[in-house]
This record gives C-alpha cells, sequence and structure tokens, in this order.
C-alpha cells in the first residue's frame, strides 16, 4: 500500500538527456532533441561556463566563498539526483553521508597532518562504501518508509559526532588552519583557488553523471524507477543497479562534504539538526532545479545560496524569519515551476519551436 | 526489579506521547497517503496556540479544545490550498512543501509566541498513584493512556464503522475509482488533512504540558520516535501506531538504563528499530500485506 504513490510515479524518461547522434547508430531510447533545445542547450552552456570561469575574478572574497558553497552543495545534490531523480529512491539522509564526507577530511587534516587534497578520495571511498551497507537495506524498503531510514541516519550523524569526535573543549568542531588550504597556483587567492578546485571536480562529477545516465547503467536505472517489476522481467539486475546507485549517489555527497571543509573551514557536529538541514538543502536544490536533469542540481544549487542570503540580509535584526522566508519561497518556487527550473525552461523551449510536442513532453502520472 | 519495574512505566509515559503523534501520522498517511514531515511542528504551533489561550485563564481543556478547532480548519485549508495543487505532479514536491512549511511553521512559532521556554498546565491532576510491588504511576501517565484509547477508539470507528470512514478509505487506496463512485475526493482529502491536525493539535497540546518546558524544538526529536512507531505498525494500522509508540517508549527508556554503550546516542534504538522492522516487516508489525502488479 505504502508503495502506492511512489511505486505509481511512473514518468518516462526524461526527455531530451541524450545527444542526438546516438540515433544514427540505431534507434535511440530517448526521444529525438528538437532543435530549439539543442541550440539552447549549447548557447546556455557556451554562456555558463564562461560565467562560471570568469566570476571568481571578478567578484569579492565573500562571494567566491557562496559561489564556492553552490557548487559543493550542488554535488551533493547530483548524487541525490542520481539516486533520487534517476534511481527513484528517496533519501533524507545524504546530509549524514555530508557529514561523514566532512569530518573525515577534517579529522585527517588535523590529527594526522594529511594535505586536503589527499583526503577527498579517501572521503569518497569511505562514504562509497558506506551508502553500499545503507543501500542494502534499502532494497527491502521503498518510497516514503526509505525516506524515513534515511532520516534516521541525518538525526544520527550529529549525536555520532559529539560521542566520537574529540573537537577543541571536548565539542565535535573540528577547525583546520587556514594555511592547509592555500592556493598551489601562484597568482590566485585562496578563495580563488577552493572556488576552481570546487568547480573542477563539480565539472568532473557532473560530466561523469551525464555519462553514466546516458549509457546502459542509467537506462537501467531509469528502468527501475519507473517499473521495477518489468525492468527485472527484461533482465535489469535490481539490487545491483540499486545498490549501486546508492554508493554512487553517497559518495557524490561524501566529496561534497570534503570540499565544504575546505570552503567553510570547519566541520561541525555541534548542531543536532544540521546534517539533517543538508538533507533538505540537497533535496530543494535537486527540486527547484530540476529533478532528472543534468544542470538542475547545479542551477537549484546556485538559487538556494542566493535565496538564503537574500532572505537574511532582507530582514536585519529579525534572523528567525529568515527559515519562515526560506520555506515560503520553497513552497512558491514548487508552485510555479514544478518541474523545476531546468524543466520549466525546457518546456517552454519545446513549446516555442516545436510541433511535434506530445513526443517530448511528460504526461503527467496517473 | 522495582527499578526494571520504575523504567518500564517511564517508558510507557513516553510511549504514550510517542503514540499520540505517531496517530497524527498514520492517520494523514491512511486518508491521503502524504508523509506529513510537517506535522510536529503543526502540533507545536497547535499547542502555542493551547498555552496562549491558557494565559488567558480558560480551562486547559477548553483551550486545547478550541486549539483542535482551529487546526481542523488550518489543516483543511493547508490541504486546499498547498497540497492540492500538487496532484497530478511527483510526490517529491509535496515533500518538499511539507519540509517548507516544517521551517515555515518553526520560524513562526518562534516570531509569534518569542523563544523563551514556556511552561502548559496539564489538564491531568498532580501527583501519582501506588502500582505493584512500590513503584507509583503519575496519575498524568493514566491520564494520557485514557485520552489515547478514547482517541484511538473513535479514530477506528471513525474509519471502519461510518459511511465517511469507508469514503475516505477508499479515497486514500484508489482516488479515481472512488470519484468513479461518485465520491468527492477533494473532500475526503481536505477532511483527512482537517482531522489530523485536530489530533496533531492535541497530542502536541498534551506533549506540552507533560514536558516541563514548550520551546520550538519540543516536538522535533518526538517526531522522530513517532515516525519510529508508525514505521513499527506499519503506517496503515491506528492500534499499531499506539502499540508500537508503547513499545518504541519502553525500549527506549530501558535503554537509557542498561545500555551504557549507547549513551548520548539513545536515538539509535528507534532507528535501528525502523530498520530491523522494515527488512524484516516490510509492511510494519500490523500493516498488510499488498499485490503489486505491473
Amino acid at each position: 500500500m505504502a508503495s502506492d504513490r511512489s511505486g505509481a510515479a511512473v514518468e518516462p524518461a526524461v526527455a531530451g538527456e541524450a545527444p542526438a547522434t546516438v540515433a544514427r547508430v540505431r534507434p535511440s531510447p530517448w526521444p529525438e532533441v528538437p532543435r530549439p533545445v539543442r541550440v539552447a542547450r549549447i548557447v546556455i552552456g557556451v554562456v555558463l561556463a564562461v560565467a562560471a570561469l570568469y566570476a571568481p575574478l571578478y567578484f569579492e572574497p565573500d562571494v567566491n566563498r557562496l559561489l564556492s558553497q553552490a557548487i559543493y552543495i550542488a554535488i551533493a545534490a547530483m548524487g541525490l539526483n542520481l539516486l533520487t531523480g534517476f534511481n527513484g529512491q528517496v533519501s533524507i539522509g545524504h546530509g549524514a553521508f555530508f557529514g561523514v564526507g566532512a569530518f573525515t577530511s577534517a579529522i585527517l587534516i588535523v590529527d594526522h597532518g594529511w594535505t586536503f587534497e589527499a583526503t577527498i578520495p579517501v572521503s569518497a571511498a569511505l562514504t562509497g562504501v558506506l551508502g553500499l551497507l545503507v543501500g542494502i537495506p534499502a532494497l527491502r524498503v521503498r518510497g516514503l518508509y526509505l525516506a524515513l531510514v534515511t532520516l534516521g541516519l541525518a538525526v544520527l550523524f550529529p549525536r555520532i559526532t559529539q560521542k566520537y569526535v574529540d573537537g577543541t573543549g571536548g565539542v565535535p568542531l573540528l577547525r583546520p588552519s587556514r594555511r592547509e588550504f592555500a592556493s598551489l597556483i601562484e597568482g590566485l587567492d585562496d578563495d580563488q583557488w577552493a572556488y576552481y578546485l570546487c568547480l573542477a571536480i563539480m565539472a568532473l562529477l557532473f560530466v561523469l553523471a551525464w555519462n553514466l545516465v546516458r549509457g546502459r547503467v542509467g537506462r537501467a536505472m531509469i528502468a527501475v524507477r519507473d517499473q521495477e517489476l518489468a525492468a527485472t522481467t527484461v533482465g535489469v539486475n535490481l539490487a545491483a543497479t540499486k545498490v549501486g546507485t546508492f554508493a554512487v549517489s553517497a559518495a557524490y555527497a561524501g566529496v561534497a562534504g570534503s570540499l565544504s571543509v575546505m570552503v567553510d573551514k570547519l566541520a561541525d557536529g555541534t548542531n543536532p539538526i544540521l546534517y539533517f538541514q543538508r538533507s533538505i538543502e540537497f533535496l530543494v536544490a535537486m527540486v527547484i532545479g530540476g529533478t532528472a536533469t543534468i544542470l538542475g542540481p547545479a542551477v537549484g544549487a546556485l538559487v538556494l545560496v542566493l535565496l538564503r542570503r537574500n532572505t537574511q540580509d532582507l530582514i536585519e535584526g529579525k534572523e528567525i524569519l529568515a527559515p519562515a522566508l526560506f520555506g515560503a519561497a520553497l513552497i512558491v518556487i514548487v508552485f510555479v515551476l514544478p518541474e523545476g527550473l531546468v524543466g520549466g525552461v525546457r518546456r517552454l523551449l519545446l513549446r516555442l519551436g516545436q510541433r511535434t510536442s506530445a513526443r517530448g513532453r511528460a504526461p503527467t502520472a496517473p | 526489579m522495582q527499578l526494571f519495574l520504575s523504567q518500564v512505566i517511564n517508558g510507557v509515559g513516553n510511549g504514550v506521547v510517542f503514540a499520540t503523534v505517531a496517530l497524527a501520522l498514520v492517520l494523514i498517511f491512511r486518508t491521503t497517503r502524504v508523509l506529513n514531515f510537517a506535522q510536529g511542528e503543526m502540533a507545536l504551533f497547535s499547542a502555542y496556540i493551547s498555552w496562549k489561550l491558557t494565559t488567558f485563564d480558560l480551562p486547559v481543556w477548553v483551550a486545547i479544545g478550541i486549539s483542535m478547532a482551529i487546526a481542523f480548519v488550518a489543516g483543511a485549508v493547508i490541504e486546499r490550498t498547498l497540497i492540492r495543487p500538487m496532484e497530478g505532479h511527483s510526490p517529491l514536491n509535496v515533500v518538499i512543501i511539507t519540509l517548507g512549511l516544517f521551517l515555515g511553521l518553526n520560524a513562526l512559532v518562534q516570531l509569534i509566541f518569542g523563544t523563551d521556554p514556556q511552561s502548559m498546565p496539564s489538564p491531568f491532576p498532580k501527583g501519582s498513584v501506588s502500582f505493584i510491588a512500590d513503584t507509583r504511576v503519575q496519575k498524568v501517565t493514566i491520564g494520557l493512556m485514557v485520552v489515547l484509547l478514547v482517541e484511538c477508539a473513535a479514530l477506528w470507528l471513525l474509519l471502519n464503522r461510518t459511511t465517511l470512514g469507508l469514503k475516505l478509505r477508499a479515497v486514500a487506496s484508489n482516488p479515481d475509482s472512488a470519484r468513479l463512485h461518485g465520491i468527492r475526493a477533494g473532500s475526503m482529502l481536505m477532511f483527512g488533512w482537517a482531522i489530523s491536525a485536530a489530533i496533531g493539535a492535541l497530542a502536541g497540546s498534551l506533549v506540552a504540558s507533560e514536558r516541563a518546558a514548550l520551546d520550538a524544538s519540543l516536538m522535533q526529536v518526538v517526531l522522530v520516535y513517532a515516525l519510529a512507531a508508525a514505521a513499527l505498525g506499519g503506517f496503515d494500522s491506528i492500534w499499531g501506531a499506539v502499540v508500537s509508540g508503547l513499545v518504541v517508549g519502553v525500549a527506549d527508556a530501558l535503554t537509557i538504563q542498561y545500555v551504557d554503550a549507547l549513551d548520548g546516542i539513545e536515538v539509535v534504538l528507534p532507528l535501528g528499530l525502523i530498520l530491523v522492522v522494515l527488512v524484516v516487516m516490510p509492511n510494519g508489525l500490523f500493516g498488510k500485506r499488498t499485490v503489486e502488479r505491473v
């Protein structure tokens, strides 16, 4: 019964993720990408790339820090997007994986004298294994129940750090010194270096994700999301697909956690609901950007960071109100753009230049 | 032995609280198939309304009654204005909306009622009565228990013995078929939200009166335990939620007393329980099995 909603949320494969070139070899499983979308994609891609590369040279360090935060949130949101958007497994526990990544880096740097860059693969591997371990019991639960189990992870994580991590003064708060994150390239300031490193890693991980979802593995993930039983009957290995996606997704969140140590210069376990809030952030970034799209998490993360910052500035002296405005903004965005920003733009483009629009558009679930 | 017994009684006291919140979660899930993450904060808001009313020298029960009525209307309004427009979109959107409500309501509570902890008067008599083997039971616990049982019986009767309940369940299990049978699905969903908001208001007010202080973080831990109880009970079963609430409460009290290794991370227990139950019995202890079709 529980799976009614989640199970019935059958949306066809999201249109237009694959390049049209695939069609030459054999009939593409994807709808053909209409021309305006293709053109818009190239234009938007170039503009975004130039803007992303030029931004840190133009802005002040505190803005760069904000943008770097958007990048690590985008990476975690992309991880969540692989799991939730493409594979249909809802997780509210990615904050915990993020936290594990952050503390792995912070502990290795502070207690063991590692260089920061070397801790990233360790975080990825560790959170990947952790994701594997969580993914196995997650095979038995779906939809809202899975959301519950993962919610537990996010609530549990700060308490574990409180028990086992000993920072200064017995508080689970680790602050690696600034020198650990000094720029490795002449002529770049520390904040610019942090930004470019984050951006490079994000680009790498996004291309990876893009390739993943376009290929055989991606089709299996989507098939499992849309019709689990039907997918197994055509030979998709259900367990491997789900657990594998969970592991990859967790590793993304772990890398994001590592990067957050560089950007924020701390790993914090003092706030009992911080990592739950992180989970929400990732979910929000994914949904307002556009679920099951490639650019969505990045766009969503940027909007999220700007929104949060502006709601905080808007009402000086009344910081309490910030989450209220933030919550309200969320609701408004979901209302106005139920498919997220990227989904909305895509729909607009389709409508502009497409007569055969019925093929590309997702019908609503019954 | 006496220590054990008194810990069990302690646990039952907490368990009753978890059960009342779990009940609201189960109710909304049974009638609308939505897991409402804002349930705790809606209950918190209602608890504050009850508290505010008691400061105007209203009797506690009257205050709780008014607050339940307000919550009933508010629940219906939330369904109609925020949840209904999401029909036909991804269920994730509803999750985002309830999360937005969660953040918004929590902040609103602090804004409207202030951040100082308040104390809510209890609707139950103070003191305790003696129980077997020199242990004593708080009258509050007994009171909560009675309220819970009445609540359960009323809900069970409503859902299983009235036409309205039948309609509610029909809409929950298949809105389209229900519509074809002439049931106004929209009204039913609205009613489901309304009634579970009212139950939540009762739960929130009782939790507030049972705890020493009423502040904005009141419901967050309770919600985790209530979710555990709801999952344990199978989300579908009213009696399941109650029994599981008690089980979670007692297990929690005993862990705190006897398992030193979990000192400070007792919350592992409800989570572990959720996990074990879901893995061994995905439908919970009291849930019904379902057949899946492609």
